[in-house]
Formats: structure tokens, C-alpha cells, sequence
């Protein structure tokens, strides 16, 4: 019977569309940049790639313009990463109690959020434009010394740290603002019966209880930090000189400005071992703090 | 139980067949309609088309038969003044020829990254395309995604393509084959305020040094108003810092090697790296163009060195606080003349894998025609045939001055601004980075060892694209 047949392999049809999915989307396109990696190609039609092994990746371990760029992207990452961790709790506690206007600010703080990175980022050039731009002006308006911003190789990874925590705080904030909704009241109320402080609620019973969820929300930031293209591309490429290349900048300029396909794919390869090494780890973080919590 | 199991693959099988059959028989009638499959390099391989007879110039011959009826072609074009001028023509075109064409735009930097990815996959569109000559052409061709339009440009015979300007057409000729035709030429020369130059009682600089002292005159950053603006940006800054080059003498080439260290190179860039650090604005490091004539349009710089081709951005009173106080003039001499970069920015090119070849030289002997580009040029795209710049209506709606400046500058241009290798993304930043590093201040001796260091670098590319 037809039926039997179907019925014995019901997990695997189910399951097929997802696996091919995963196979065709995924997985292809990490192995396929991974053979290019072995090879030198301009992606020439006439000419066609040659094989040259580990030198693309002998070549990016030898280039300070490789190692540049990856400390810059740890740089970013972290600095970005903890001040909207910082923020984002702050705001969600803050946003935990009730006030006038509450729904209404919420909407607003959501807003950087929902906008398009790139076009956010053609706004920030704007407002850092160091002689007509809003920044400079406010600075001076508060009778503070004008910076240079984005066109300073010190200022520039910082302005852009600002960038990217205005647009992502928020994402924080909404996470963990859903987080304190599933928080048990019992613990509160013994806490008042023993005369704790609101801060002394918040740092023993708020935070701990919170840590599964900060730690999520952290992790999926952590990822996205760390392959921040948008907001860098649109606002200096890279620059001033390479002071804001960080590696997803660089893999970019290889393969579409160089046109080294094979050293852009060694270096995507390297990038995607990173990337899934600190996901491994958070997530290993996570089982462990979850469970001693 | 294992028959069924067979049956089921029997069928799966049968089904495929039918879907391979259907999908081959499209692809075999599209491929019957055009190019003739041969190497993109030989020019000859596809002979030149029947397509003279297609009407020139929309309409009036359109009585004839209509001869690419129900065919359909892409055009991809830049987000460009342009491309803005040439989509509502478009419809008399296809009125006239009775083909389709489809177009999609995009912003200069996903262009290339658009037409890049398409022609690495073997795509065999778009058929037509607008490409920037000097910055992918050679890299384009070599890689067999252009196809020579020698043959198209000779067998069709109202097409005059003598017309054409030479400078231009050097810029989109790579190992002396036509690999495109020029739409938009353009000119580095000189903008400056005329009202803040009228009130001080300076002259219009006509060499660099005079440019050097009216700048440092002019210059008064307490009360935000600054000497002289250009692009500080790493890549960008290479094809206006060309001509300071060529007239201090120097080049970024000469005779197949590096010369990005010599003297007079090293000159020309510190003029340029001076006038930025001493009488710049803040923050031109970040500044491309639009960045620059944005602060010059903001009525905050006296002058201002960039392309002719984006005069609108200054005196359109819609982008501008300063339209009618910009002066033209031709780019200031060195010590070797004036020698200001005259090139093709923008081309037409055809898909070396199109289908539809045939139909595509005639879009583009169509939109390149001498009607049509007085039409586009009359709209301010300056173009590059001769007998329309001769022709006083087509500069009708040009500040006049401006006019003048860019007939002289075309005189006596050099043909290429940024160096002509086929990795000129990574030649211009190797270029940038000694610009960048004058600007920041380094020391004379430091530059040295810098410009010494890139040289080296810009000889590793010109070796390599010898062995391409």
C-alpha cells in the first residue's frame, strides 16, 4: 500500500523541504566560498580560477591590513555590545513602571530601530559633517570644542559605536522589557516584607532573575555587531585612510573594488569561523549561567 | 513493493525529462534571435549587424518596418542626470523599433557590483549597460564581458562615429579595441565664488601658486568660511588630484612604470594635500564629491576643484545657496601648464554573452545618435560628440562661462584620470594613501619613504596585469 509506505517515512518527507532548504541556501554557498577560497579568480570569463591552495590565507595572515581590521571589528563589537547592554537594561527597567506617556515613548524609542540602516547612516553623515552638520553645532551651541568625527581616524570608530547604539539599544530594551513580564511577583513581596530598597530589588531579585534573558538578547546582538556592514559602508567606507575597515568592510573592497575573489573568500571563511566560535561560546554561556540560576 | 518504489522514480524521472524540455525550448528560441556566440575578444567573430537601417533618431523613419518587433531588451543604467535624461525618450525608441526595453537602475557603487555579479555568473543580461570606462573597462574587457563594438561603429553608416571627440574615445578603448561608446566627458576645472572674489579685489588664478595665495587671502575659519575644498576621501581624491599632477609635469604611469614617487608627482599632490590642510574646511578626509559641493554649495568655500560634469549641484538654486555667484574657469597651470584630465566618465556597453546583440547596438546607436545627444546634452549631460558642442543650442541652458571653459579644457586634456591598470580600485587607494598622508601632515622625508613604498606597490599591479 501506498499509504504504509508514506506512513513508515512520514519524518523524513516532513522533514525534507527544511533539510533542503538548509542544503540549497546555507550550506552550498559556505562550501562553494570555501573552494573559492583555494583559488586566485577575478571572476574572469576568459581566464579561468587557478588553483593556489593556502595562499590566499598565508597572504591575509601576512597583511597588517588584515590584522587592522580584525582588531577593529573586536574593538566595535565590544564597545558597541556593552553599552547597549547597559542601556538597553537601564531603559527596559525604566520602562518596567508605569507613567504617563509611557506607550507613546516607547514608540518613539522603537523608531531607529525600524529605519533603514543605510539611509540611517546617510542621516548620520549628515548630522557628523563637521562644518554643517548638527553635531558640530550642538557643540558649539554648549560652547564645546568642534570635533572632526568621521573624519578623524581616532573619532571615527567611536561616532560610528554611537551610531550603531542609537539604532540598537532599543532592540535590547524590547527584549528584556518582555523578559520582566514573565517575572514572578513572590519574590517582591517577601523583599518589601524585609524592607529592601528599590535598588536592592532590582540588583538581587530584577537582574538575576533577568540574566537568561539579558544573555539572549546579548548573544543576538553579538552576532549581528559583529558582521555590521551597513551603517560603516554608507557613512566611510572605511575610511579615513583604513581607520573604520573592519573585516565585513574589508571582504567587501577585496572582492567588488580589488576584484580578489579568492582572498575575499579566505577572508569570509576566516570571518565565519570567528563568528561561529563566539556563538558556540555564548551559547555554552548561557547553559551554564542558566543553569546555576 | 520494490515495483511500485520503481514506478514512483520512473515517474519522477518522466517528469523531469518534460521539464528540461520545455526549459530548452525557451532557451533555444531566445538563443536563435541574436549574438553569433563568438570569442568577446575578436570583434570580428560577430559581424557587424544589419541594424543602419534602424531609425537613428525615433520617429521620422519610423514608417519603415518596425525590424526588432516583440523583441525585448535590459538597459541598466546609473543613478545618473543621464539616465534621468534618457528614460522618457525611451518610448519613441520603441515606438520606432517596435522592441521592449526593460531598464533598471541603480547607484553608482551597486552598479558595479551589479553588472559584476551578473557577467561572473554567465548572465546574458543586460544586454546594454552603463559602465565608467576608466574605473572597470579594462578589467571588464579582459575578462571577456564587453563585447568590441569595432565592427558595429564601422558597418553602420549615418552613425559618424569621427564625431566622437579622440580623448573620449581613448578613455573607452582598451588594446585598441572599442569597448564602449562615451555618453558623458568631463573636464577638471576650477569653481569659485565670484561675489567673495569681486569684494577682495583678487583675480581669477590662473596658475597654481596664484590659486595657493588667493586661498590662504580668502581664508577665515573663525568666521566658517575657508579657502578651498576637493575631495579628501581615499579613492575618490585620486582622479581630481590628476591634474594637479599632469600640469606639475608628472603622471601616475609613464612609459609602463610607476612614476607615483617622482618630483614632480610629489609636487603636484602636495599642492593639492596643501590647499586642503591649510585652507580646507574641517573633516575633508570623509568628503567625496557630494560632501564638497555640498560645502561649496552652502556658500562656505571660494574655490573648489572637481569635474564640469556636476556644475548643477552648484547653481541649481534648488541644491544651491550660491547659484548665481559661481564662476568657471579652466584649471590653474603648474609649472608644466594646464593640464587638466579630459575623459569619458560614463559609457554604453554591450554584454559579451548577450542574446539580443543586434537589437542592443541599436539602442545605442539610437541613444548615442547626433539627435539624441543634443537632446541629452541640451538637459546638462555634456557628451562627447563634436558637432553637437559645436552646435550652440545644445549648451543653450549652460552658465556660458562654463561653456567656454570646458571647449578650452578639452584642447589640451590628458585622456585618463586615475591609473590606467586593470585593478584600479587598488591602484587608487595606493595613490590615496600618499594624498591622505601629506593632508594629515606628514613630514617631507616620511612622505618620501611613503610615496617610495607605493610606487613599489603600483609597479606589483602594472607587473601583474602583464602577466593577465
Amino acid at each position: 500500500m501506498p499509504y504504509s509506505w508514506f506512513d513508515r517515512n512520514i519524518k523524513w518527507i516532513y522533514t525534507l523541504p527544511a533539510v533542503l532548504f538548509v542544503v540549497v541556501m546555507m550550506v552550498f554557498p559556505i562550501l562553494y566560498t570555501v573552494r573559492i577560497s583555494f583559488f586566485e579568480w577575478s571572476m574572469s570569463a576568459a581566464s579561468p580560477p587557478v588553483w593556489v591552495g593556502l595562499k590566499n590565507y598565508q597572504e591575509l595572515f601576512a597583511d597588517s591590513r588584515f590584522w587592522n581590521a580584525v582588531l577593529r571589528t573586536f574593538y566595535f563589537t565590544f564597545a558597541a555590545l556593552l553599552l547597549e547592554v547597559v542601556l538597553g537594561v537601564a531603559i527596559a527597567a525604566l520602562f518596567f513602571r508605569r507613567f504617563r506617556g509611557k506607550d507613546a515613548a516607547k514608540t518613539v524609542l522603537m523608531l531607529p530601530m525600524v529605519a533603514t540602516p543605510v539611509a540611517m547612516g546617510l542621516v548620520w553623515l549628515l548630522i557628523y559633517e563637521p562644518t554643517i552638520g548638527a553635531a558640530n553645532r550642538v557643540l558649539k551651541s554648549l560652547g564645546l570644542q568642534p570635533l572632526s568625527w568621521l573624519a578623524d581616524k581616532h573619532q571615527v570608530i567611536p561616532s560610528l559605536i554611537l551610531v550603531d547604539v542609537w539604532e540598537w539599544t532599543p532592540l535590547i530594551a524590547l527584549i528584556v522589557m518582555a523578559g520582566m513580564t514573565t517575572l514572578p511577583e513572590e519574590p517582591y513581596e517577601s523583599a518589601e516584607v524585609d524592607g529592601a530598597s528599590a535598588w536592592q530589588k532590582f540588583v538581587s531579585i530584577t537582574l538575576p532573575l533577568l540574566r537568561p534573558t539579558i544573555i539572549i538578547a546579548a548573544m543576538l546582538r553579538l552576532i549581528d555587531v559583529l558582521k555590521t556592514f551597513d551603517i560603516i559602508y554608507a557613512t566611510t567606507q572605511g575610511g579615513p585612510g583604513h581607520a573604520s575597515e573592519t573585516l565585513n568592510i574589508y571582504g567587501y573592497v577585496l572582492a567588488f573594488s580589488h576584484f580578489k575573489l579568492g582572498m575575499a573568500s579566505a577572508l569570509l571563511v576566516i570571518f565565519f569561523a570567528v563568528v561561529m566560535a563566539f556563538t558556540v561560546l555564548m551559547i555554552w554561556l548561557r547553559n551554564r549561567l542558566g543553569e546555576s540560576s | 513493493m520494490r515495483g511500485k518504489t520503481w514506478k514512483g522514480r520512473l515517474a519522477v524521472f518522466a517528469v523531469l525529462v518534460l521539464v528540461l524540455a520545455v526549459m530548452a525550448g525557451c532557451s533555444g528560441r531566445s538563443g536563435g534571435s541574436g549574438g553569433s556566440g563568438g570569442s568577446p575578444s575578436s570583434p570580428a567573430a560577430s559581424p557587424p549587424p544589419a541594424s543602419s537601417q534602424a531609425p537613428a533618431g525615433g520617429g521620422e523613419t519610423g514608417q519603415t518596418a518596425r525590424p526588432f518587433e516583440g523583441r525585448s531588451i535590459t538597459f541598466v543604467i546609473a543613478n545618473h542626470p543621464w539616465g534621468e535624461a534618457i528614460k522618457p525618450l525611451l518610448p519613441e525608441f520603441e515606438e520606432a523599433t517596435g522592441m521592449t526595453v526593460n531598464v533598471d537602475s541603480f547607484f553608482e557603487d551597486q552598479l558595479t557590483q551589479k553588472l559584476t555579479v551578473q557577467f561572473a555568473s554567465g548572465s546574458s543580461t543586460p544586454d546594454v549597460f552603463m559602465y565608467r570606462p576608466l574605473q572597470e573597462g579594462k578589467l571588464f574587457f579582459k575578462n571577456g564581458w564587453l563585447e568590441a563594438l569595432d565592427g558595429y561603429v564601422s558597418g553602420s553608416t549615418d552613425y559618424d562615429f569621427a564625431d566622437f571627440s579622440k580623448a573620449a574615445v581613448g578613455s573607452t578603448t582598451v588594446d585598441g579595441k572599442l569597448t564602449g561608446i562615451p555618453i558623458i566627458t568631463e573636464q577638471e576645472i576650477l569653481y569659485y565664488r565670484k561675489d567673495v572674489l569681486a569684494e577682495k579685489g583678487i583675480p581669477v588664478p590662473k596658475t597654481l601658486t596664484e590659486l595657493v595665495d588667493a586661498a590662504r587671502q580668502l581664508h577665515d575659519p573663525a568666521n566658517e568660511f575657508y579657502g578651498f575644498v576637493a575631495r579628501g576621501q581615499l579613492s575618490p581624491l585620486v582622479t581630481q588630484v590628476s591634474s594637479f599632477i599632469y600640469s606639475e609635469g608628472g603622471d601616475f604611469i609613464t612609459d609602463g612604470k610607476a612614476s607615483i614617487n617622482t618630483p614632480e608627482a610629489l609636487r603636484g599632490m602636495s599642492i593639492y594635500a596643501e590647499l586642503l590642510r591649510e585652507y580646507g574646511p574641517p573633516g575633508v578626509l570623509n568628503m567625496s564629491w557630494p560632501q564638497a559641493i555640498g560645502v561649496f554649495a552652502q556658500g562656505k568655500v571660494a574655490f573648489y576643484t572637481d569635474a564640469s560634469s556636476i556644475y548643477q549641484n552648484a547653481t541649481d538654486p534648488e541644491k544651491s545657496n550660491i547659484p548665481d555667484k559661481v564662476g568657471f574657469a579652466m584649471f590653474p597651470a603648474g609649472s608644466a601648464g594646464s593640464r587638466p584630465y579630459n575623459v569619458t566618465s560614463w559609457g554604453l556597453a554591450i554584454n559579451a554573452k548577450s542574446q539580443n546583440k543586434d537589437a542592443a547596438w541599436a539602442l545605442i546607436e539610437w541613444a548615442t545618435s547626433k539627435e539624441i545627444v543634443l537632446k541629452t546634452q541640451k538637459m546638462g549631460n555634456p557628451g562627447a560628440r563634436v558637432s553637437v558642442w559645436n552646435n550652440p543650442e545644445s549648451t543653450s541652458s549652460y552658465p556660458p562661462e562654463l561653456v567656454e571653459v570646458i571647449r578650452e579644457s578639452t584642447k589640451g586634456g590628458v585622456d585618463h584620470d586615475r591609473p590606467t591598470v586593470i585593478s584600479v580600485g587598488e591602484a587608487r587607494e595606493v595613490v590615496g594613501e600618499i594624498v591622505q598622508r601629506m593632508i594629515t601632515g606628514a613630514s617631507e622625508t616620511e612622505i618620501q619613504t611613503i610615496a617610495d613604498e607605493a610606487n613599489k606597490k603600483l609597479q606589483e599591479i602594472i607587473d601583474r596585469d602583464a602577466q593577465r
